[in-house]
């Protein structure tokens, strides 16, 4: 007698608790995705140009826009061009190029790297990425490594 | 209609809801008197502090347009052209850093005096969520302004959220509402900093005070094992609120002197495609864990450094918060309280790795 209705009890139990959790569930999933923000345009560009390459002073260095990156373009004593990811290994900030020091940068933690971007000293665990840099119609271009 | 309608304006209410037993409640509860009673205020003094912050803040939300293109002009605005606009400004951002100061103080006290134990165990477990809540105010915040080194700082802070295993990168992206630090950030920020926040933190802050009323302060061990006789006590209604008030005032108006005659700096606008100027640092309450990563090498026994350092504060913050659980008792008599180490430990950790962090 008193068998079927404990089953009927858990059975019941079941269902609530099963209803209970898919509607848990179809309220978190929602929010969830809405809290994930959907990529923007704008991120994968191939080529950014500079400007004309006369007007790039060798031992002087700018930060390029590339896409939503920032890329380090820096020009050498003796006219070659670099071009290094300038987003630090380490915790995301922002490197700079020292002529005096001829090295590059972080102040967020004191992170060195040498000018080809390998990390020499401080808290970078790996070397900066570089891109590739070319002289078209007079321009200086900077372009995605093929990789 | 049995009862005789009484008089008066809390006559009316007191019809209706009974308030009678509440206001007896109160005028009976009273507060132990010894030489550790200067730390009873602590709490209060927070409860104050917080109470400043959400008027100040009130305030400013009135000028301030969110938004990389807007934000550090409409603070900038604020602070030159809007009368007493420097003063509000510095008044929230003064106050913000002595709010988690009292906090600290507070919860040490309650550490020490062990107030934590049996019966209050949820009041320290809820306290705990209160000052992590306010740390996470200090942090949303401090982006708000856009400058330079508030960007460069919540690039940093991020990041090291993004060094977990698994969960890391959901959380930096949640945090940042994308992969890098942008006005998206600083949208996200806002939200929570002036309604997600506030709306949790108000909410338990409610629970914590009830218990604290609901219980009463507790008793250092030394004053309970002293005989009934001579166990001294004030009445919380008015006496202990009074020099609660009184203590306010004081508060307020070290908050004033500062807020003027140190004025809060507003810095160079963030420019996210510019290189990361000198100086950058966390907020004060920060630095303890940011100086202890930075001491941790690279690499571990095979494991990022950075990760496990975050891991350990994790735990360490987990186990701080359910001390009431594993609290390791002793009998009164015994020399060294190994509580008492432990919470020196804690102390004497925060406070050295700070000084360390501001000097090199
Ligand atoms: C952040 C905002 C906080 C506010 C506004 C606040 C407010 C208060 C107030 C007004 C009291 C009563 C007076 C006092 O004991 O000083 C109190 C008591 C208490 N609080 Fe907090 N508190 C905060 C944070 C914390 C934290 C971080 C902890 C510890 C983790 C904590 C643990 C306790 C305990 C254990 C008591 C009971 C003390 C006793 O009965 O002796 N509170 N709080
Ligand atoms: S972020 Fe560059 S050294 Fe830390």
């Amino acid at each position: 007698m008193a068998e079927p209705k404990r089953s009927r009890r858990s059975f019941l139990n079941y269902v609530l608790g099963g209803g209970l959790l898919g509607w848990i569930g179809s309220v978190i999933y929602p929010v969830a995705s809405y809290l994930r923000p959907p990529a923007e345009a704008g991120g994968d560009v191939a080529s950014v140009k500079w400007g004309p390459e006369g007007d790039f002073r060798p031992g002087t260095s700018a930060i390029v826009k590339f896409g939503r990156k920032p890329v380090l373009l820096v020009r050498l004593e003796d006219g070659e061009f670099r071009a290094l990811s300038a987003t630090c290994t380490h915790l995301d900030c922002t490197v700079q190029f020292r002529s005096d020091q001829r090295d590059i940068w972080c102040a967020c933690h004191n992170g060195v790297y040498d000018l080809r971007g390998q990390n020499v000293s401080g808290p970078p665990p790996r070397p900066l990425g570089p891109y590739a840099v070319n002289i078209v119609d007079g321009d200086v271009v900077i372009a995605r490594l093929e990789a | 209609m049995s009862e005789t309608s009484k008089r008066g304006v809390f006559g009316w209410l007191d019809d209706r809801f009974h308030l009678a037993p509440l206001v007896d409640y109160m005028r009976h509860k009273e507060v132990p008197v010894h030489r550790h009673s200067i730390w009873y205020y602590m709490g209060g003094v927070t409860l104050f502090l917080f109470i400043v912050q959400l008027f100040t803040g009130i305030l400013l939300l009135m000028y301030y347009r969110p938004g990389a293109e807007s934000a550090y002009e409409s603070v900038r605005f604020l602070m030159n052209k809007v009368p007493f606009g420097w003063l509000f400004r510095a008044v929230h951002s003064w106050g913000a850093n002595i709010f988690i100061l009292f906090a600290f103080v507070h919860m040490f006290s309650t550490f020490f005096t062990r107030a934590y134990g049996r019966p209050r165990e949820l009041t320290w477990v809820t306290g705990f969520v209160l000052l992590a809540l306010g740390m996470g105010f200090g942090f949303s915040g401090y982006l708000l302004p856009w400058n330079e080194l508030a960007f460069f700082a919540t690039k940093v802070g991020t990041d090291i959220a993004g060094v977990l295993p698994v969960v890391g990168d959901a959380i930096k992206v949640f945090l940042r509402g994308g992969e890098d630090v942008t006005g998206a950030t600083l949208i996200r920020f806002y939200a929570f900093h002036i309604a997600l926040i506030p709306a949790i933190f108000t909410g338990i802050l409610g629970v914590h005070l009830l218990f604290v009323q609901r219980q009463g302060m507790h008793e250092p061990e030394f004053v309970s094992r002293q005989p009934e006789g001579e166990k001294r006590t004030m009445a919380f209604f008015p006496n202990f609120l009074l020099r609660d008030l009184f203590v306010w005032l004081i508060v307020l108006n070290v908050l004033l002197f500062l807020a003027v005659f140190y004025p809060w700096e507003l810095g160079l606008e963030a420019d996210p495609f510019a290189s990361a100027p000198q100086g950058i640092k966390p907020e004060w309450y920060f630095m303890f864990m940011f100086q202890t990563l930075k001491l941790i090498p690279a690499h571990v026994l095979g494991l990022e450094g950075e990760m496990l350092g975050v891991l350990v504060f994790m735990l360490a913050g987990l186990a701080w918060m359910l001390v009431p659980f594993w609290e390791i008792r002793t009998r009164a008599t015994g020399r060294l309280k190994p509580m008492a180490v432990i919470g020196f430990l804690a102390l004497g950790f925060i406070v050295i790795m700070t000084i360390v962090g501001y000097l090199v």
